[in-house]
């Protein structure tokens, strides 16, 4: 593996084996010095071409983590604003000496042509292109399922070691806006491909057309879904902009009607079941308050799953790469 | 003066040039004798005339010159991606004989000044025919008509009028913009594209959209304008002629339209007859297209509405653009192909090595039905004596790898580049001038 730009460039084993490396990165990082030596003198580019400063920070904090330099090159003041072309601005860090570029960009198929068009030969990490990809949200979320339901401890506590194991048997609902969300793309892609159902819940109007290949279900009602009593439910953040440029839904009011995670929806769910939201929420609209905050809620821990994710990533991009070189 | 016979001289033009042994339309081999820019003979064992050229062509395909309704030249205003001179050159190594230059240029081609200068710079070219169409709204601005009677009396005498790169979406618009060119037998040639349906649309909206998560063109928006137009073209009766159908869905209206007796015609491009979305899923944008490429089952009915005769020619859509505006990400990229290089190859490779076409129907689709809708004079003749010499000589027996670095065309935006396709340009007459010899452009 050169670069991470879709889930579609990993197999099972190999996703396995960046859940396994996460979890180790998590034990580095409950022990007294957190820092690993790994990266030393290796260059990390976060290139961000639009804003979203949770995700720059987890990638910055992960890249630290194991001794890379960090540059941010941000949209906002930059020359990317001012109308240079991620062309241009690849030559500029190729130029800089990158050793990596981490790449967030509002244009789908942003980080595939940053890896495939020559303009930079470095492995190139997608932070999410367009409503394409998010490969390591997905790998993240997967990581905290994993560790709360993944191998014999369905209705456990997340004690023994999941190492090495998938996702199999359980059954994740995701809800929200399904045809603006990268996130649903990939966490579709690597739930199945870990042996996860999955079924997707939206407005008839979110749901893209051509989506019925997808190895998931589609369902249009949250209460249906409940009713089969998931494992997991995850609800993704729901633009109000939806509403009035595109007119998908009528009003705030109806959404929060048929698709809002309530307290009482949420207490329909089985006992092991756990909530998710891949941030940033909005409180009150897709998910309640007391729903984010509550006993199920596992949002924090998936903040926490991002660093050690991310830097599993950048290990197995560059330390692993540096050895092949050497 | 008719736009083939401009321009074309007689400078370095053998007295008289006999093509042995090529066969007409794909059929029994004849010779034919050109002389003084005309086809002077069609038959068997002729005589050379003292001081002719002799061209053993025998093998070859003998075809009227083709004739592209749908070429997009750039000039004025795009000479980054393309001139007059360079799109003709283009035009005639894909044995072209005459191209009709769209009309979004800069300034729009929606005065009788400006289609009076393209004209004039397809005299001064001189390797086909350039016919300017017209716009059908100032500026491309789908609010008022422009002055199409005075384009139509101008030099330029032109009759195909398209706002193409835009629809004519109002429908009220279009319906007078139909009734006002009955006056001197023009027609509209619309791109159809409902802007509503297709706000921020990148590629055909399904199964590889939803994956690659770019912005749906419905096929809907291409054929709810079709069914909507034909019906018009039906009330006023009216022509109407569709550029590039790409859906199986538009293909279905089409041939309904026809069955009623409505007077629409329709074309297909080459890339949509052998091109899918798939080709989309490495975000490289020289396979952006308006319309969009569309799925096999898609392709499938595009070539059968060829074969049978629903879609009347198949046009280029020659869309040439500057590197840089194709090298980037795939939503801030231009949409377009070039194709003018490359049209028959792909034609004789989906259709004709397929079955589905003889090359008598491929002088029907390129040449004569084309030349029909625009009402040129002198081109899609039949190669008869006494006709003006546009003719192609076409040699379907090699093939090649389409290397764009190669094309005359400025553009080197091709979706063909490296594939290998069939035939070659042996002879392309322009007026009994040669413009191509053996593939390569020949001086005046
Ligand atoms: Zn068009």
């Amino acid at each position: 593996m050169k670069h991470l730009i879709s889930i579609g460039d990993l197999d099972r084993a190999s996703a396995i084996e960046l859940l396994d490396t996460s979890s180790r990165m998590v034990a580095t990082q409950e022990r007294q010095m957190r820092k690993l030596p790994t990266l030393v003198g290796t260059t990390v580019v976060n290139l961000f071409m639009e804003d979203s400063t949770r995700t720059r920070i987890s990638f910055e904090a992960a890249a630290k983590r194991l001794s890379a330099d960090v540059i941010n090159f941000s949209a906002k003041g930059s020359s990317i604003s001012k109308g240079e072309s991620l062309k241009d601005t690849a030559l500029t860090l190729r130029a800089m000496g990158a050793d990596a570029v981490v790449v967030r960009a509002p244009s789908s198929g942003a980080a595939h042509k940053l890896a495939h068009s020559g303009w930079i030969d470095v492995p190139i990490i997608n932070a999410g292109d367009g409503t394409h990809q998010h490969p390591t949200q997905a790998l993240l979320d997967t990581f905290t399922l994993r560790r709360h339901l993944g191998g014999e401890q369905k209705q456990g506590e997340c004690s023994g070691s999941v190492d090495g194991s998938g996702l199999d048997g359980l059954h994740v609902v995701v809800v929200g806006d399904i045809m603006h969300s990268r996130v649903a793309r990939s966490n579709v892609q690597l739930m199945t491909l870990l042996g996860a159902h999955v079924t997707l819940v939206a407005p008839p109007s979110l749901v893209p057309v051509g989506a019925d290949v997808w190895p998931c279900d589609v369902l249009y009602d949250l209460d249906e879904a409940i009713a089969l009593q998931p494992d997991a439910v995850m609800m993704l953040r729901v633009q109000r902009e939806r509403m009035l440029g595109g007119g998908y839904f009528p009003s705030a009011a109806e959404y929060t009607r048929r698709l809002q995670l309530t307290t009482e929806r949420a207490h329909r769910l089985p006992e092991h079941a756990i909530v998710m939201h891949p941030g940033p929420m909005n409180r009150g609209f897709e998910i309640a308050g007391g729903v984010a905050d509550g006993r199920r809620s596992v949002i924090v821990e998936q903040v926490a799953a991002g660093v050690s994710v991310r830097m599993a990533v950048l290990f197995h991009l560059l330390a692993s790469n540096a050895r092949e070189e050497s | 003066m008719t736009p083939t016979a401009a321009g074309s001289t007689a400078d370095t033009t053998p007295d008289a040039l006999l093509i042995r042994g090529a066969r007409p339309y794909g059929e029994e081999a004849a010779d034919v004798l050109v002389q003084d820019g005309l086809i002077a003979a069609v038959g068997h064992d002729l005589e050379a005339p003292d001081g002719a050229e002799v061209i053993d062509a025998e093998g070859c395909v003998l075809l009227p010159g083709l004739v592209d309704l749908h070429t997009h030249l750039r000039e004025p205003g795009g000479e980054e991606a393309e001139t007059v001179e360079t799109g003709t050159r283009a035009a005639a190594r894909g044995g072209f004989t005459a191209v009709h230059a769209m009309a979004n240029t800069t300034p729009v081609a929606d005065t009788a000044g400006v289609v009076e200068q393209v004209l004039q710079r397809g005299e001064d070219a001189a390797w086909c025919a350039v016919v300017p169409i017209g716009a059908v709204t100032v500026g491309l601005g789908g609010e008022r008509l422009a002055e199409l009677d005075a384009m139509a009396r101008s030099r330029a005498r032109v009759r195909v009028f398209s706002d193409d790169g835009k629809c004519v979406s109002d429908p009220v618009l279009m319906r007078r913009a139909l009734e006002y060119v009955k006056t001197f037998d023009g027609v509209i040639a619309q791109h159809a594209q409902d802007p509503r349906l297709t706000e921020g649309a990148q590629m055909h909206e399904g199964r590889v959209s939803a994956e690659l998560g770019l912005t749906g063109w419905p096929s809907v928006a291409e054929e709810s304008i079709i069914a909507r137009d034909v019906l018009l073209a039906e009330h006023v009766g009216s022509r109407l002629h569709v550029c590039h159908l790409s859906t199986a869905g538009s293909v279905e209206i089409i041939r309904w339209a026809k069955q009623r007796g409505v007077d629409v015609t329709a074309e297909v491009t080459p890339h949509h007859l052998l091109l899918t979305d798939d080709e989309a899923r490495g975000y490289d944008a020289v396979y952006k297209v308006n319309p969009p490429l569309r799925t096999r089952a898609d392709v499938e009915a595009v070539r059968a509405g060829l074969a049978d005769g629903t879609i009347d020619i198949v046009a280029t859509d020659h869309a040439p653009h500057p590197h840089d505006a194709k090298d980037r990400e795939w939503d801030t990229a231009a949409f377009g192909m070039t194709g003018l290089e490359t049209a028959l190859g792909i034609v004789q490779h989906t259709m004709v090595d397929t079955g589905a076409l003889t090359w008598r129907d491929v002088a029907r689709v390129l040449s004569e039905t084309p030349a029909r809708i625009a009402r040129d004079t002198d081109q899609g003749r039949p190669l008869e004596a006494g006709e003006v010499a546009n003719l192609l000589v076409w040699d379907p027996r090699p093939s090649a790898e389409v290397d764009p670095e190669a094309h005359a065309s400025r553009g080197r935006n091709s979706p063909v580049a490296g594939r290998s396709l069939p035939g070659a340009n042996r002879l392309t007459l322009l007026g009994g001038r040669p413009t191509v010899r053996d593939t390569q452009l020949v001086a005046r």
